[in-house]
């Protein structure tokens, strides 16, 4: 029996009387890459961002329902969001380094998190190393980071993440904004990385989730459709929706 | 013809912006070359007294100028970006939409009638507080141009933090950065460029400003030892003696040097904050 990471229990979420993700419930396994796939507007990165707290931005937004990782409640007031954040990392869908250099671009979190000053280039350099960067960039460290490619940010966005062992990370279509080549980098650097942590995708890429995913997840207008290993999902989905949309019918 | 009509107007439009502020440079330059074939440039600018008639010294004038501008900045600017950072990052919708036009209506307050102000309630207010006798000079001009600043800077700077895109602020707080660790570390250095520009454009409102330094700072055009004695500033000797100097007569001239080199020091100011934003916009995308 696989180890269960990351949870959500009859999960309802409102934006203003819009009701998004209905009484959804998931169970993500360590360790694993899990793919999130559906039709734009099935609330997929809604559900995404509900477990690194993020719609706690948006006055509007209402969550029901329990969201837990390991046995620790999520939305516990007891517990703190900047921990949980640290914890849970996010990976957005167009790279958002930060308007610093490459360096600060990950000794800003690690200040942030009070690491040991004496500690932080070498963890900086472990994590470009980790995201496949280090080669590219080491020679440039104090370069602002918006003049790397946009592949190159990417994965800078995905080494600041990796830089505080985060136990999750969530990627919200990492690899849109990006060329073909750029992309299989990000893939291969996902496959190396589900080793220490557990991956949550939202992709709109079919051949992208079958690369890369262990489980997949099928959403369709904020309910779960069906979830099921990679192989099952493409080679044998059991809803007809799923199916259809697998396909290419809709979506 | 409609065409080559419009192409007209609209050149001679920009041409015409181009020609004003041509003549009168050149007509500050041509009194001030003429002050100068008259009195000695060293004189002029290491002298310690404006007296006219006598001695032409800008400095007690540019020291009073300065005092009262960077005093009047001291207290703006971090009042002005601060409550930028309010209206824009931590206050509810509502409350903006009271603040902001509250904000925009003390700029429509005229400036004499701040120096009314600061001649009945703010110099009495100041004789008391610091037990001297007269309430009418430099920090009482400072406070005053730091009102009549901070519309400018308060604008400038929201519309400065509401630029900075989003997606900075996210990836902040998905690193785990609290509200407060976002808007210092990451949102108010990001839009730096604009609020350098805000803060420029304040000082230079504070450098140009005539009636309310006029009425509220004593006009003593002495070197002043600190922010509680009377200056003088370089506008409001322009203002003041102006009109009763005789034509093309030294004091004539010499109230065209100071002009100009008034001019020539807003100049600077604007070319400094230009440079410093270019310069910080590079980490932008």
């Amino acid at each position: 029996m696989e180890e269960i990471k990351l949870s959500a229990r009859n999960l309802n979420l409102f934006f203003g009387n819009k009701q998004i993700l209905k009484n959804l419930s998931i169970d993500f396994p360590k360790n694993q890459v899990t793919s999130l796939i559906g039709p734009s507007g099935c609330g997929k990165s809604t559900l995404l961002r509900s477990f690194n707290r993020m719609h706690d931005l948006s006055p509007d937004a209402r969550i029901e329902g329990k969201l837990k990782m390991d046995e620790m409640d999520l939305y516990n007031k007891a517990n703190s969001v900047t921990e949980i954040r640290k914890r849970i990392g996010m990976v957005f869908q167009k790279p958002n380094p930060l308007p610093k250099s490459i360096f600060e671009n990950l000794s800003y979190a690690l200040h942030i998190h009070n690491f040991p000053k004496a500690e932080i280039p070498g963890l900086i350099e472990n994590a470009l190393k980790e995201s496949f960067l280090w080669d590219e960039v080491k020679e440039e460290l104090k370069k602002p980071a918006v003049k790397l490619s946009g592949g190159q940010q990417q994965r800078l966005c995905i080494a600041r993440t990796v830089v505080l062992r985060p136990e999750v990370i969530l990627m919200d279509e990492p690899c849109s904004a990006l060329d073909p080549i750029s992309t299989r980098k990000i893939e291969d650097l996902i496959l190396k990385l589900k080793k220490d942590y557990t991956i949550i995708i939202v992709t709109h890429n079919m051949q992208q989730a079958q690369r890369i995913s262990d489980k997949v997840a099928f959403m369709y207008l904020g309910e779960l459709i069906e979830f099921d290993s990679c192989e099952n999902i493409f080679s044998n989905p059991k809803q007809e929706l799923t199916k259809e949309y697998i396909g290419g019918h809709f979506g | 013809m409609i065409d080559w009509t419009f192409k007209q107007v609209f050149k001679g439009a920009g041409f015409l912006t181009i020609a004003l502020l041509g003549s009168i440079f050149f007509m500050l330059m041509y009194n001030a070359f003429s002050f100068f074939s008259r009195i000695n440039p060293i004189d002029f600018f290491t002298g310690i007294q404006w007296d006219p008639d006598t001695s032409y010294s800008i400095f007690p004038l540019l020291v009073s100028t300065f005092l009262v501008a960077i005093g009047s900045m001291v207290i703006a600017v971090p009042l002005g970006i601060l409550t930028a950072a309010f209206l824009s990052e931590v206050a509810p919708e509502k409350l903006q939409m009271i603040l902001k036009p509250v904000i925009e209506m003390l700029a429509a307050i005229p400036s004499v009638a701040i120096g009314f102000l600061g001649i009945v309630l703010l110099g009495p207010f100041i004789s008391k507080l610091f037990g001297i006798q007269n309430g009418l000079n430099a920090l009482n001009g400072s406070i005053l141009l730091a009102i009549m600043a901070l519309p400018t800077i308060i604008t400038i700077s929201e519309d400065a933090i509401n630029s900075v895109p989003n997606s900075h602020r996210e990836a902040s707080l998905a690193l785990g950065a609290n509200k407060w660790e976002t808007l210092f570390k990451i949102t108010i250095p990001a839009a730096l460029p604009g609020l350098i520009a805000a803060v420029m454009l304040g000082l230079g409102r504070a450098l140009g400003e005539t009636m309310t330094v006029l009425m509220a700072t004593g006009n003593a055009a002495a070197i002043p030892k600190g922010f509680l004695d009377s200056v003088r500033t370089i506008t409001a000797t322009i203002a003041i003696e102006m009109g009763e100097v005789p034509y093309q007569t030294t004091h004539y001239f010499a109230l065209f040097a100071i002009a100009a080199i008034l001019f020539l020091i807003s100049l600077s100011i604007n070319f400094l904050g230009e440079y410093f934003a270019n310069r910080l916009r590079k980490f932008d995308a």
